[in-house]
């Protein structure tokens, strides 16, 4: 398989149009805009509409009155308990996204052995276990607070459009394994940035039972963010011959 | 390769199959192919999806075509699959849109030059012109938005520049539509070329319909709303050229043969070994297509298909640069505004159209707004200008 880093024919740049490129410019160079202005014309024509905009949804409520009268819940009274409540749906779906995206780089992994050659796959699995692992730990600690872990809340939204590009980037059968793992190491330090938020979070809405569990899943995530970190590192050095 | 429409073969229907993996093949690079396999790519997509929703209408009025219809539409559904499939993943749709524009562009150019009846031609220069201007418009967004250099995507084929403003294209209804080509008297080319546009624009119309609420940034939401506007009006000029006296049975019969046509012209020009090997598959199918039509015509009419194909196929589909063709008609035509169906200057421009624009146009012009004093440049406009910062 040819490596994505060869050099080759590659067409998007004007070096490859040597003529046609003189011929572009000197077009552009006689034209006239139509309309005067710059960037920032493009930026007040969007005013209104930001000024306008509807949310993109709200937090689901409590789906019972034996949820919003559990202890967890009593605890956040007069606070803002939609917030944790937010943020946790979105942790749940960020590692449940998290568990296909390595499913997604095992399955390539496996295949491209080759590639995948020097990176622990067994490493991988116990990543992808651990994962879903969060998934559980987040969907029981919704559960426990009384609300419906099935619910997107707008944080997973959020998280869902933002990792658009991951899956698309590690799911492409022409992305090699060392790209794939950018787009993980993306995910991970976006994941353990959210664990860490979440933590502080429960933390002083006093939720300490789920603080400290969220510490163990926090230091596994750390592992992770370390480990594919250094994957990322391996596959460069050793595809540019100097490791 | 001279290929005898009435005569060749090709490949029986009933031999042209497919499998799932046989429709899901490798996509083309969007680093290193050439620009214009993308834009073979992109037309022919169009081409079978005419082919497709010709099919369907052509069924819904007429009953005892339903079956003949329903097989070859299979194949065709799947041919399109295959070619559109051909679209890589890491090919953003605002980027496929540079593509679609640029198809719109060069091909128009082609056709516009191939064209024999001097009034299509005018018809087709005058869209050429209105297209341009949207890669222009389309370019700006591309840049502004994600910061990204249309030119990767035209690879200096195609300039950049104003065209017919889009803000200026928008018109009465009534000024949309053309006289059309007289079925007996008009040559092969012009019937294929009138074809060939309509399949184009109104998969661009289609595009531009799906992928407008795509975009979260509301400029661009805008952007694509507008600009899908003008495609509307572009279907309802280019299908307002063909004669509407054709029967059903002679339009499939020279749909079938303008797919003939245009996936020879793919076939004359691609340099991709692998691509050019679907279309020289697709020509095989379609000359099959072809021949079994031809019998449904001749059993269902009674005539002699010859009456309405040429045996030999026209000049192909250029597919090279058309710069200094498209630069003669900006010089040239610019200012050519609609009356009915006819072409005026723009002082001349009928009351309907300018009261419809300026209503239109009277809450901000999206196309406008987005390239408001944009000048493309090698690296986006932010590689030229030395300020690259925003004030403080």
């Amino acid at each position: 398989m040819k490596h994505p880093t060869d050099s080759g024919m590659n067409k998007t740049g004007i070096d490859m149009s040597p003529i046609d490129i003189q011929e572009l410019l000197s077009g552009v160079e006689a034209s006239i805009p139509s309309s005067q202005g710059d960037e920032q014309t493009l930026a007040s024509y969007r005013r209104s509409y930001i000024i306008e905009a509807d949310p993109i949804g709200s937090v689901p409520a409590p789906g019972s009155l034996k949820g919003a009268a559990k202890t967890g819940m009593q605890k956040l009274m007069g606070k803002k308990p939609e917030v944790l409540l937010d943020k946790l749906g979105a942790r749940l779906a960020f590692e449940r996204a998290g568990t296909r995206l390595y499913d997604a780089l095992l399955n390539k992994c496996l295949v491209r052995s080759d590639e995948a050659n020097g990176l622990s796959l067994d490493r991988l699995r116990e990543f992808r276990n651990e994962e879903a692992q969060h998934f559980m730990l987040v969907m029981e600690a919704i559960k426990d607070l009384g609300a419906d872990p099935t619910a997107v809340t707008p944080g997973a939204d959020v998280d869902g459009v933002a990792s658009i590009g991951l899956m698309q980037v590690i799911s492409d059968p022409r992305m090699s394994i060392a790209q794939s793992l950018h787009a993980l190491l993306i995910a991970e330090l976006a994941d353990h940035d959210g664990w860490q938020l979440l933590i502080k979070l429960t933390e002083e809405l006093g939720q300490d039972d789920m603080a400290s569990k969220f510490r163990g899943a926090l230091a596994e995530e750390e592992r992770h963010l370390a480990t594919i970190r250094e994957f990322v590192e391996k596959s460069c050095l050793t595809e540019a011959g100097v490791s | 390769m001279a290929l005898n429409l009435l005569r060749d073969k090709g490949v029986t229907i009933d031999q042209q199959k497919f499998t799932w993996k046989d429709l899901v093949q490798k996509p083309i690079s969007k680093l290193n192919d050439d620009a214009f396999t993308r834009v073979r790519v992109i037309l022919m997509n169009g081409i079978e999806s005419e082919a497709v929703r010709f099919g369907h209408s052509c069924a819904r009025m007429n009953k005892e075509l339903q079956i003949p219809l329903a097989k070859i539409r299979r194949i065709e559904q799947h041919q399109q699959t295959i070619v559109n499939w051909l679209n890589p993943a890491d090919q953003s749709p605002l980027e496929t849109t540079i593509g679609y524009e640029q198809v719109a562009v060069e091909v128009t150019a082609s056709l516009a030059q191939n064209e024999p009846d001097p009034y299509i031609a005018q018809v087709l220069r005058f869209g050429l012109l209105e297209d341009f201007d949207h890669l222009y418009r389309y370019s700006a967004l591309l840049d502004r938005l994600q910061g990204i250099d249309a030119n990767t995507i035209l690879q200096c084929y195609s300039d950049i520049m104003p065209g017919r403003p889009t803000v200026d294209e928008h018109r009465d209804p009534e000024d949309d539509l053309r006289e059309h080509y007289d079925k007996r008297t008009a040559s092969p080319i012009t019937k294929f070329n009138a074809m060939t546009i309509m399949a184009g624009e109104h998969q661009t119309h289609d595009y531009y319909m799906h992928y407008g609420p795509w975009f979260a940034d509301p400029l661009a939401r805008q952007l694509y709303a507008e600009i899908a506007s003008i495609e509307e009006q572009h279907v309802t000029q280019y299908e307002s050229i063909i004669d509407p006296t054709e029967t059903w049975m002679e339009k499939w019969l020279l749909h079938e043969a303008n797919e003939v046509y245009n996936y020879y012209s793919c076939v004359s020009q691609e340099d991709n070994p692998r691509i050019k090997a679907i279309w020289e598959r697709f020509l095989d199918y379609e000359l099959g297509q072809l021949q079994y039509v031809m019998e449904v015509f001749k059993k269902m009419e009674r005539r002699d298909p010859a009456e309405i194909l040429p045996a030999s196929l026209p000049e192909p589909i250029a597919y090279k640069s058309q710069r200094e063709f498209v630069r003669k008609v900006l010089h040239d035509e610019l200012d050519l505004r609609a009356n009915g169906t006819q072409f005026v200057d723009k002082s001349q421009e009928p009351e309907r159209s300018l009261a419809y624009r300026r209503h239109i146009n009277s809450e901000g012009s999206p196309t406008q707004t987005v390239a408001a004093g944009y000048r493309w440049s090698p690296g986006t406009e932010l590689a030229a200008k030395k300020k690259g910062r925003v004030a403080a």
